[in-house]
């Protein structure tokens, strides 16, 4: 009994002591970014304390500002509004892009279009272009598919090709990249948007203003819907500290897997 | 123990008889026992207070956090606020530049799939029950009922992996829809699933309508059509509404189904009867936008305004099956 007292007692002492010696790890900012977040923490979890929120890139930015958190996750630029407001405040947002982030067009295997640009995908979207002849291929009736409001994937294709147009009311939501894809695979006139993980043979990838998705293509940023994910802190981090490791982490294999599992695509040259 | 045994026989041949207990409750006994009567009444009225407080309490959560959308933009805002709301069919709730909140082609959309799938479930479930309570031999009653109430617990996203993965590729191959995922696809499944309801209630209200206004319909001379049509479903026509009705809660209510099957674009169709194109309903767009949507905005706030009107809906429905139920219980039980 006593000895089964005294074993608790160490246990404690440790636990209290490991807590006391991690240090907190405040992250917040995007909902695209948020997944990779996430799996970093879950690395990082034995060494300190991470908390991810997940609240948008506009909220990540004033978190920063703010002082609310470490480490601003964001799957945009800081606007120029954002940035001259942190600097007043003393605040120094130092970027680093740890990803890459392409949304690919996809249709039936049977589709035989195999190329569109964006004007044409925004008028699609917009329910201006209603049939597959209007663009080159079978007289069919375009299903337009896309994904749910609240997910990043939907935000990335909103920036990247709607440029702040409303998609059209015809347009149908579903709520899962497997979902997306399983709509598109099973509907002759459909077209869609998933992340690069999803593409296999039965849903066929077009180019986007003559350019095919790839890993390479969208490391490159040469493929027009592929745009960097950032994570964002004050100033550049210590070496060796928590958030420089932290910021660091997508350069070694382990976060690059993480990276590409989560369906983004690291940024690498080879 | 042999002076014992001798001593109580003596006393019964006495007369005199022995209880094992004492017939008077000593104080501290009757006190326990007055507070034990009265802690266990207090405990079943906690008991079933809690749902009946559940319900005040989801009517109360639900107005509080709606009002926000129509109040918190000034009161002078607030009216064309409701207009908006109810009147307009731009639903872009997450817009950066200038959000839009029309829910008219939501609550259509939810309108348009519970009458379609009313329109299949009530012949359907009514001919069921006619022929279970009426006509079926008593075995095959007995295995058709309990087999009917089972689909009543296949969970909903069953229904809807079925709807996306086989009814709509079948749709688009062999009716030609453009799309499978329509109104006719959610409208189908959901009546499917109104179907138990609708059948079990509306046995019972025809069995419970007696054999004796069935054989005074047989002695007058007619048939068995005639005492079906003309005697026995007015006389349960109270009972068969309330079965209607709780088929229609089950339909409006329905939210993965939908979500998964109607293909959720946010429009009335056009012309009105054309059932391939695709609607979304006031379930699934709560279920579709609620869980990322950042807490107290517009959006946030709109979203629970879409459950008070889904909340209004279903209390009607059911005052109504309430009503309804009342009759029919007046009706069998004067007779």
């Amino acid at each position: 009994m006593k000895t089964l007292i005294a074993q608790f007692l160490t246990i404690g002492c440790v636990l209290v002591g490991s807590v006391a010696a991690a240090e907190k790890l405040q992250i917040d900012g995007s909902t695209t970014v948020g997944p990779i977040g996430d799996a970093f923490a879950e690395v990082f979890k034995d060494k300190a304390a991470v908390t991810v929120s997940k609240t948008g890139s506009g909220d990540g930015a004033a978190a920063l500002m703010e002082g609310r958190c470490d480490i601003a996750m964001m799957s945009r630029f800081m606007k120029n509004a954002e940035f001259k407001a942190a600097v007043d405040k003393g605040i120094m947002p130092v970027a680093h892009a740890i990803a890459m982030d392409g949304v690919c067009v996809v249709v039936n295997e049977s589709n035989p279009v195999t190329g569109l640009t964006t004007e044409q995908i925004r008028s699609i979207y917009k329910g201006e272009i209603t049939n597959w002849k209007q663009v080159g291929g079978p007289d069919k009736a375009i299903v337009v598919i896309s994904r749910d409001t609240s997910s990043g994937t939907y935000e990335t294709f909103e920036e990247l090709v709607m440029h702040k147009e409303k998609m059209g009311p015809a347009t149908e939501y579903v709520n899962s990249n497997p979902q997306a894809h399983a709509r598109v695979k099973s509907t002759e006139g459909a077209i869609g948007y998933v992340g690069l993980g999803f593409v296999d043979r039965y849903v066929k990838a077009i180019k986007v203003d003559g350019v095919m998705p790839d890993r390479k293509t969208i490391a490159r940023g040469t493929y027009p819907l592929s745009r960097p994910l950032f994570l964002f802190t004050n100033g550049y981090p210590k070496l060796g500290s928590i958030v420089y490791q932290f910021c660091t982490f997508h350069l070694t294999e382990e976060g690059q897997e993480i990276i590409e599992a989560k369906g983004f695509v690291p940024v690498t040259a080879y | 123990m042999k002076d014992s045994s001798t001593q109580s026989v003596q006393k019964q041949q006495a007369g005199v008889f022995e209880f094992a207990r004492p017939l008077c409750l000593t104080a501290t006994e009757d006190f326990r026992g007055f507070i034990a009567a009265h802690l266990g009444q207090g405990l079943l009225f906690v008991t079933a207070s809690i749902s009946v407080l559940a319900v005040f309490l989801i009517f109360f959560f639900v107005i509080g956090q709606s009002l926000p959308f129509f109040l918190n933009r000034g009161l002078a805002e607030s009216v064309p606020r409701i207009k908006e709301f109810l009147t307009s069919t731009q639903w872009y709730p997450q817009r950066q530049a200038g959000p839009e909140y029309g829910a008219r082609a939501i609550i259509i959309g939810s309108l348009y799939v519970t009458v379609c799938s009313l329109m299949l479930a009530v012949p359907i479930g009514l001919l069921a029950a006619i022929f279970l309570s009426d006509i079926a031999p008593f075995g095959l009653r007995q295995f058709c009922k309990p087999v009917i109430e089972i689909l009543a617990a296949i969970p909903s996203v069953a229904y809807g992996v079925f709807a996306v993965m086989v009814l709509a590729p079948w749709m688009q191959n062999t009716l030609g829809f453009s799309s499978g995922t329509n109104a006719l696809n959610a409208s189908l499944i959901l009546s499917v699933m109104a179907l138990p309801t609708i059948i079990s209630v509306a046995e019972d209200a025809l069995s419970a309508a007696g054999r004796d206004i069935r054989e005074a319909s047989y002695a007058l001379g007619a048939t068995r059509a005639e005492t079906m049509l003309l005697v026995v479903l007015p006389a349960a026509h109270s009972g068969i509404v309330a079965a209607i009705i709780l088929g229609m809660m089950r339909a409006v209510g329905e939210t993965m189904v939908v979500w998964m099957a109607s293909g959720n674009a946010s429009r009335i169709p056009s012309p009105w009867w054309d059932l391939s194109q695709s609607v979304r309903t006031l379930t699934a767009t709560i279920a579709g936008e609620l869980g990322e949507v950042p807490k107290n905005t517009d959006h946030y706030h709109v979203l629970f305004a879409i459950g008070l009107l889904l909340l209004v809906f279903t209390f009607g429905l059911n005052m109504c099956s309430e009503y309804f139920m009342g009759q029919f219980r007046k009706i069998t039980g004067r007779r």
